[in-house]
C-alpha cells in the first residue's frame, strides 16, 4: 500500500515539501546542538528539562488519545467507529514517533542511547517508558496496517489482529500512566508529587487526542472524497466533552489540596504558574489563557446546539487542543522546576534554536501522519468506489 | 516491459556508486604504521601484558580497568609476572601515558590508520605536546 | 557484587583470549604451586575504607563566606570544575547558601542572627536511598557499598532524570564543553565532556589512595569525614556530643551530610 503515498495532487506535494523544508532546517539546527551541546537551549541547572520533554509529555497523551476511537469499536462493537479506527491508530503512530524523537533531541549524549538496553535498569521509570512506547508503536503499526490491508482486499481482518487491538487498548493508558510516573514519583518536586498526576494526564490526553482527530476528520472531509462521518464526529465530540470536564475537575482537585493544605513546597509551583513567585511570572498569562480556553471549550461542547454545529465544534476542538497543550507543553514541566529545591527562582524560556528543533520534530510527525492518512484515505476512496 | 535499458543503466550507476570507495582508494593503501615508543617505554621492554596481547586487547584492558576503577575503587592491576600497575589512563607517572607520553606518536599512529576515534581525551587530559 | 563478577568475567575473557584459559580465581589456589600466575585486580592497601561514609559540618567553626571560599576553591581546583560565564550552564559540586535556602523546611522569621547570616555549605548528600540512583536508566549513577553515590561519566546518556529526581539540587549538567572554562587543569583528574551530568564524588579518587576529601582538608577542622557505623570514628563522636540536623530528612532519602548548628 506504500505506493499510495507517492501519488498525490499538487497541493499534497506542496504540503509534503513544506514539511520536508522545516525538517531540513531543524535538522541543521540540531547538528549545531549536537556540536555545541544543550547549551543552545534555554534549559539550565535549575530547569533541567524544558520544551522538548514537555512536548514529549503532551504527545504521549495524543498517542494514547487515539485509543478513544479504537476502544468503542473493538470493545463495545460500536460499528460507526469502524470507519475511522485507522485514523486513531495512524495518529498514534505519528505521535509516538514524535515522542521518541523528542527524547532523542533532549539527550546530552544521544549516541549512547543504547546504554538503556545495554544496562537495563528496571528501577528506572525511563526504562519502562522506553518499553511501553516502543510496544505501543509496534502494536499500532501492526494492527493499523493489517486492518487497512484487509479492508482494501475486501476481506475480514484475521482474529489475531483483534486480539492485538484489544491488547493495544489496554496498553494505551499504560503509556501515559508510565509517563506520569516519570514525574510523580520524585520526592523533591512538590508540583508533580501527587497521585492525581496520572489520571490528570489521561484526562487531558483523552481530550486532546480526540479533539485533534475531529479536526483532522474535518480536514479530510474537505480535502478528499472520504467522509469520516457526521455521527462519528459527534460521538468523538462527546468523548472530548467528558474528558475535558474531567481534566478540569482533576486540576481543581489539585488546586484545592495544594491551597487548602498550604504546604509551601507544593503551593509555590502553582503560585509561580498562575500568580508569579517572588516577582517572576513568565508563564502567568499563558496559564490563564489555558484555563480560559478549556472553560470556553467546555461551554461550547456541553451545549448540544453549539456542539452539533461543526464550525463551532471545530473552534471548540482548537480550544481544547491549545488549552491542554499550554497546560502540558508549557506549564507542566518548567512549573515543576520553579522554584528549585532550594526555593530559588530560575525562570525558563525556550530559545529560538530550541523552538526550531521542536518545530522540526512536529513537522516530522506531521510528515508521517500525512503519508499514513494519505494511504488510509486512498484505500477508503478505492473501497467505496468514488 | 520496454524499460530494460533504463533499468540496466540505473543498475550500473548504482553499482559504480556503492563501490566508489573501493576503486577511488585503489593502489593508495598506506603502509601499516608502527607506534613510536618513548625511551622510558623502550627500557621497560614489556607493558602491562606482552606486546602482542596489548596490541590486540588494549581496549579490553582499558574497559575492564575503567569499570573496576570507577565502579569498584579497585585500582591496582597485578600482571601475570606479578608486577603491579596503577590502573590509570592519564594520572601520574605510573599511568598509561606516564610511559607512553606522546599521544601523537603512540595512540594516534594506529588510530588514525585504522580510522578509529576513541574520545578518551575529551575528558582525560592528554600529555602536553613535546616542545621541539 | 555484580561489579566484581562482571570484571572477573571480563578478565577471565581476556585470559582466555590471549594467554591461557585458567580463570582468575585460580591465582589463589595455584600460588604455591609456582605455576604461571594469572592477572588479578587488587585494591590499594592504603585506601581509606568505611562501612558507610558520612560528613559532619561544624558550622560553629567558621564565620563568613571568606572562610568557606578556600574550601569550595579546593574542590573546584582538583576536580577541574569550570567557571562558566553563563549562569544557566553553571557547574557546582560544593557551594554555599543562606540558612533559609539550605534548610527550606526549618526556616523561621526569628532565627538567631548568627544562623540567619551564616553561609551553609551545600553538596551531594550521598543519600542512603538516593532518588537519583533509582531514576537513572543506565546505572550511570550508582551507590557504592560504602555509601558513596558516584557518577560513571562514560555511561551517562545525559537524560537528566537524576537532576529531576534529586531533592537537594546537587547535580549539574554539562550544557557545553567545560574545557574552555577551566583556568588551570589538574592533570591528575579528568575533565568532563558536554552532555553528561556531574556532582560531588566525596573525593572517591582521594579516598582510594588514602587521602581525606579535599574540602575536609581545606576546612581547618570544620568538615569531618568518617565512618558513621564505626562508634569510635570522629564523626560519631561529634554526633554524640552535639545536636546535628540534616537537609529535608522528611523525604526519607537518608542524607549523609550532618550540620552542627
Amino acid at each position: 500500500m506504500l505506493e499510495l503515498a507517492i501519488k498525490g495532487s499538487k497541493k499534497y506535494w506542496v504540503w509534503i515539501l513544506g514539511l520536508l523544508t522545516i525538517i531540513g532546517i531543524a535538522f541543521i539546527v540540531y547538528l549545531w546542538q549536537l556540536d555545541f551541546g544543550l547549551g543552545i537551549t534555554g534549559m539550565s541547572r535549575d530547569v533541567s528539562w524544558g520544551f522538548y520533554i514537555a512536548q514529549f509529555t503532551f504527545l504521549v497523551g495524543v498517542a494514547a488519545g487515539g485509543v478513544m476511537v479504537v476502544l468503542p469499536y473493538y470493545l463495545h462493537d460500536y460499528k460507526a467507529f469502524g470507519k475511522i479506527t485507522i485514523l486513531g491508530e495512524f495518529l498514534a503512530i505519528a505521535a509516538v514517533i514524535m515522542c521518541l524523537l523528542f527524547i532523542i533531541v533532549d539527550l546530552g549524549q544521544p549516541m549512547r542511547l543504547l546504554n538503556v538496553l545495554l544496562y537495563p535498569t528496571p528501577n528506572s521509570v525511563l526504562f519502562w517508558d522506553m518499553i511501553v512506547l516502543n510496544v505501543y508503536l509496534l502494536l499500532n503499526i501492526i494492527v493499523g496496517w493489517n486492518v487497512l490491508e484487509a479492508e482494501r482486499n475486501n476481506v475480514h481482518y484475521p482474529v489475531w489482529i483483534k486480539a492485538l487491538a484489544i491488547f493495544s487498548i489496554i496498553w494505551a493508558p499504560a503509556i501515559h500512566t508510565v509517563t506520569a510516573y516519570l514525574y510523580c514519583g520524585l520526592p523533591g518536586r512538590g508540583f508533580w508529587l501527587t497521585a492525581i498526576l496520572a489520571p490528570r494526564f489521561l484526562a487531558s490526553a483523552f481530550a486532546a487526542g480526540p479533539a485533534l482527530l475531529i479536526l483532522l476528520a474535518l480536514i479530510i472531509r474537505r480535502t478528499t472524497k472520504f467522509d469520516p462521518g457526521k455521527e462519528q464526529i459527534q460521538s468523538l465530540a462527546k468523548i472530548v466533552t467528558y474528558a475535558i470536564i474531567i481534566n478540569v475537575f482533576f486540576f481543581l482537585c489539585e488546586v484545592f489540596v495544594v491551597f487548602y493544605s498550604r504546604i509551601p513546597s507544593h503551593m509555590s509551583h502553582l503560585q509561580y504558574l498562575f500568580f508569579g513567585f517572588h516577582g517572576h511570572g513568565a508563564l502567568v498569562p499563558w496559564m490563564w489563557l489555558s484555563i480560559t480556553l478549556m472553560v470556553t471549550a467546555i461551554v461550547l461542547l456541553v451545549i448540544p446546539a453549539t456542539r452539533k454545529n461543526e464550525t463551532v465544534l471545530a473552534g471548540a476542538c482548537v480550544c481544547v487542543f491549545a488549552g491542554t497543550w499550554i497546560d502540558k507543553g508549557l506549564g507542566m514541566i518548567s512549573g515543576g522546576f520553579v522554584p528549585n529545591p532550594l526555593h530559588h527562582v530560575t525562570e525558563y524560556i525556550p530559545t529560538v534554536p530550541e523552538v526550531v528543533i521542536a518545530l522540526g520534530v512536529w513537522a516530522a510527525g506531521f510528515f508521517v501522519l500525512t503519508l499514513l492518512f494519505k494511504i488510509a484515505v486512498t484505500v477508503k476512496e478505492e473501497v467505496s468506489g468514488v | 516491459m520496454n524499460d530494460k535499458s533504463k533499468i540496466i543503466a540505473g543498475l550500473i550507476i548504482f553499482v559504480i556508486f556503492i563501490t566508489f570507495p573501493f576503486w577511488y582508494n585503489m593502489g593508495k593503501a598506506a603502509p601499516v604504521p608502527e607506534p613510536k615508543l618513548t625511551d622510558k617505554a623502550k627500557l621497560e621492554k614489556e607493558c602491562v601484558e606482552p606486546k602482542q596481547f596489548m596490541k590486540v586487547e588494549h581496549m579490553q584492558i582499558l574497559d575492564v580497568w575503567r569499570e573496576s576503577v570507577v565502579r569498584n575503587a579497585s585500582r591496582t592491576y597485578v600482571s601475570k609476572t606479578g608486577k603491579k600497575f596503577n590502573m590509570s589512563l592519564a594520572s601520574g607517572d605510573d599511568s598509561c601515558i606516564g610511559c607512553h607520553s606522546s599521544k601523537v606518536d603512540f595512540c594516534d599512529k594506529c588510530h588514525n590508520y585504522a580510522s578509529v576515534r576513541p574520545y578518551c581525551w575529551t575528558c582525560h587530559i592528554e600529555p602536553p605536546k613535546e616542545k621541539k | 557484587m555484580e561489579n566484581s563478577r562482571r570484571s572477573f568475567l571480563k578478565i577471565a575473557g581476556i585470559s582466555a583470549l590471549g594467554l591461557g584459559t585458567k580463570p582468575v580465581l585460580n591465582v589463589f589456589a595455584s600460588g604455591e604451586n609456582s605455576e604461571k600466575r594469572e592477572a588479578e585486580i587488587q585494591k590499594n592497601p592504603a585506601a581509606l575504607k568505611a562501612k558507610r561514609w558520612a560528613m559532619v559540618i561544624d558550622t560553629r567553626k567558621y564565620e563568613s563566606e571568606e572562610d568557606l571560599k578556600p574550601i569550595v576553591e579546593a574542590c573546584n581546583k582538583i576536580h577541574n570544575i569550570p567557571k562558566h560565564t553563563n549562569k544557566r550552564h553553571e557547574i557546582m559540586w560544593i557551594w554555599f547558601d543562606e540558612f533559609k535556602y539550605v534548610f527550606t523546611n526549618q526556616e523561621h522569621e526569628f532565627v538567631d542572627d548568627r544562623v540567619k547570616h551564616l553561609p551553609f555549605l551545600v553538596l551531594c548528600n550521598h543519600c542512603e536511598k538516593p532518588a537519583c540512583v533509582r531514576a537513572c536508566p543506565t546505572k550511570a549513577t550508582f551507590k557504592r557499598d560504602d555509601g558513596i553515590v558516584l557518577m560513571d561519566f562514560h555511561r551517562c546518556i545525559g537524560c537528566r532524570f537524576c537532576m529531576a529526581a534529586c531533592p537537594y539540587g546537587s547535580r549539574s549538567f554539562n550544557f557545553r564543553d567545560p574545557r574552555p572554562f577551566i583556568k588551570e587543569e589538574n592533570k591528575e583528574f579528568p575533565t568532563r565532556m558536554k552532555g553528561v551530568v556531574e556532582k560531588c564524588n566525596l573525593c572517591a579518587e582521594r579516598l582510594a589512595v588514602g587521602k581525606m576529601p579535599a574540602c575536609a582538608e581545606a576546612s581547618n577542622g570544620a568538615i569531618v569525614v568518617g565512618d558513621i557505623y564505626d562508634s569510635e570514628s570522629e564523626v560519631r563522636k561529634l554526633l554524640k556530643n552535639n545536636y546535628a540536623i540534616r537537609r529535608k530528612p522528611e523525604l526519607g532519602a537518608g542524607p549523609a551530610i550532618y550540620y552542627i548548628v
